[in-house]
């Protein structure tokens, strides 16, 4: 910048100040949520002191109850298996997908209609899915965390191909054809080549992967109710039917499940933010 | 001419890698969705035996009161809803994209809604809604908050919409300001040179530029919250009377365990005709505007 008169440099004061007055509009629902998770029955009064002010002692025994009751190691562990598997077949096959497609393109009616076929089950929401699936699941005998996976595995599979394929774009066949010369396989420059340089776009895919399979409800719900297993928003959703009124442990059971993944954005914000805007702007 | 071994063993490569993708997303997405269509010909419970109703279902859907209530209510929270978040995330990235102090902290604190699980999120709302909002209606005198809105047919929406909002707002604000950081310096100084500032700046520097992803930022909004499911299974269940059942819940509640599979099936076949024709007309419409700038 060779530019550096005041006006370029001044703070906004009062943009600044509203928005972190506006701040209050994100943290009020969390506060409400960690005040009620530390509190005791008998502290929920019916008057605005009340319902705002601090826990009166900060136990952890609603955390402690909470997580006895919904059996919170064994669904975070489901929700972490889920989603780290699907993530890794995500970027194997999505990215093997990407590549195979994108790289056949061109003068090719075949690869054409295969990445539009693909690519326009986008459009395809959920609901309608949702009761063949169910059929069909069962039938097959994988109507448990197997079952959820290869689901998500296809649910993810339009986008991620999309920007798979949007981002081999830009990267020349030169290598690949230098590769070949040597007699490498196809194969082995996939793995040895093109995989490392898509490091960028994998990150993206995880991300966008990871967060809408952490944090979906409707899939699980639907093909695993029978197994008796349960994902972190899950057990949430058969706390509240089976102890819908104790809000204390309730609130106690909500903060145990945003956490990690509160955690996973503080420890990777820069990724995740990347990660989003990539997935909607290419 | 005959391919090199190389550019052979390429071809086999790409094609033994494709045709198990293929395969994969046919099993979990065309097969359903063709199943899905022959059962909304069918008055299939979702257990026991089943016969051909032919378009029953379909006509039955029309004239149906509670399909036609729950399509009401969702056109009406996602067009409500869109408008509100855009408009919102508008202003906020413009805030964001300012010259202000802790603009990354600040960046960081409005995404935060977007990281949450909607059901959750939805489960804290839902005792703001019932408990606390009600209790500062009463000591500050207010009539329509005295009492908890998510009892009330009549304002039960609004809540749903503030919780889609909240959420919503945190995404597109983010592809807002990644927008708002292609439009060059020197236009604003151009700009400025000519006396234009303000709303005006906005209205005719700003806002033509960043209309790609203003688009992306409609298209993104109007589809999700036209399949709003967990907000809705969190807060209101589709009550009260409901007055807030949306498509996709209607579709899980009866589909699932009210014994209307065939029936609800057609519903969502429909449902998904219209996300196609509304996504076809938004992406044309605003291509079109593009051009012409």
């Amino acid at each position: 910048m060779h530019k550096t008169n005041k006006a370029a440099r001044t703070v906004n004061w009062p943009i600044t100040i509203l928005l972190i007055i506006g701040c209050v509009t994100i943290f009020f629902p969390l506060y409400m949520a960690v005040i009620i998770a530390f509190k005791q029955p008998s502290e929920m009064t019916n008057d605005i002191a009340g319902a705002l002010a601090l826990p009166a002692s900060w136990s952890l025994s609603n955390f402690a109850e909470a997580m006895r009751v919904t059996d919170f190691w064994h669904s975070l562990g489901n929700s972490l298996l889920l989603t780290v598997t699907t993530v890794v077949l995500s970027i194997v096959i999505h990215g093997l997908g990407g590549y195979a497609i994108g790289r056949s393109m061109k003068g090719s009616k075949f690869y054409n209609f295969a990445y539009l076929y693909i690519v326009s089950g986008m459009f395809v929401p959920f609901a309608i899915l949702m009761m063949p699936l169910v059929k069909q699941t069962a039938q097959m005998g994988i109507a448990n965390r197997v079952g959820v996976i290869l689901c998500y595995t296809v649910f993810f599979m339009p986008l991620n191909l999309m920007l798979y394929r949007g981002y081999l774009t830009n990267i020349p066949l030169a290598l690949e054809e230098a590769a070949r010369v040597d007699g490498a396989t196809t194969w082995k420059t996939y793995w040895s080549i093109v995989f490392p340089i898509m490091k960028p776009m994998h990150a993206t895919v995880a991300v966008l992967t990871a967060m809408s399979t952490w944090n979906d409800v409707m899939t699980p719900l639907v093909i695993m109710s029978g197994t008796g297993q349960n994902t972190l928003p899950l057990a949430q959703l058969n706390f509240q039917t089976q102890f819908g009124t104790n809000y204390n442990l309730a609130f106690a059971s909500y903060l145990l499940a945003l956490i990690p993944i509160l955690l996973f954005y503080i420890v990777c914000q820069k990724q995740i933010l990347n990660g989003v805007v990539n997935g909607a702007v290419k | 001419m005959k391919l090199s071994k190389g550019a052979q063993d390429r071809k086999r490569t790409f094609m033994l890698i494709t045709i198990p993708v293929l395969a994969l997303f046919f099993c979990f997405n065309t097969l359903p969705l063709i199943k899905g269509f022959m059962y909304s010909f069918t008055n299939f419970k979702g257990y026991g035996s089943y016969e051909w109703v032919g378009l029953r279902n379909y006509i039955d859907l029309f004239s149906d009161a509670r399909v036609g209530k729950s399509y009401w209510f969702t056109f009406k929270y996602a067009l409500v809803s869109t408008i509100i978040t855009n408009v919102i995330s508008l202003v906020l990235a413009l805030g964001l994209n300012s010259k202000i102090k802790c603009k990354s902290a600040l960046r960081g604190i409005y995404f935060i809604p977007n990281v949450l699980g909607g059901l959750v999120i939805g489960y804290i709302f839902s005792f703001i809604f019932t408990y606390v909002l009600p209790v500062i209606g009463q000591t500050l005198g207010i009539g329509a908050l005295s009492s908890s809105m998510l009892s009330s047919t009549g304002k039960a929406w609004i809540a749903i919409v503030i919780v889609g909002c909240w959420q919503a707002i945190a995404m597109n604000t983010i592809i807002y300001i990644s927008g708002l950081q292609t439009v060059p310096e020197d236009v604003y100084e151009a700009g400025a040179i000519d006396g234009v500032s303000g709303w005006k700046q906005f209205k005719e520097l700003t806002f033509p530029l960043i209309i790609p992803f203003f688009s992306i930022n409609m298209v993104l909004c109007m589809k999700n919250f036209l399949m709003v499911f967990d907000q809705i299974m969190a807060l209101t269940k589709g009550g009260p009377s409901q007055s807030t059942e949306s498509i996709s819940y209607l579709i899980y509640n009866n589909g699932m365990s009210g014994g209307q599979f065939g029936f609800q099936s057609a519903n969502a076949f429909v449902f998904f005709v219209v996300i196609v024709i509304i996504s076809v007309v938004q992406t044309t419409i605003t291509n079109r505007k593009e051009e012409q700038l």
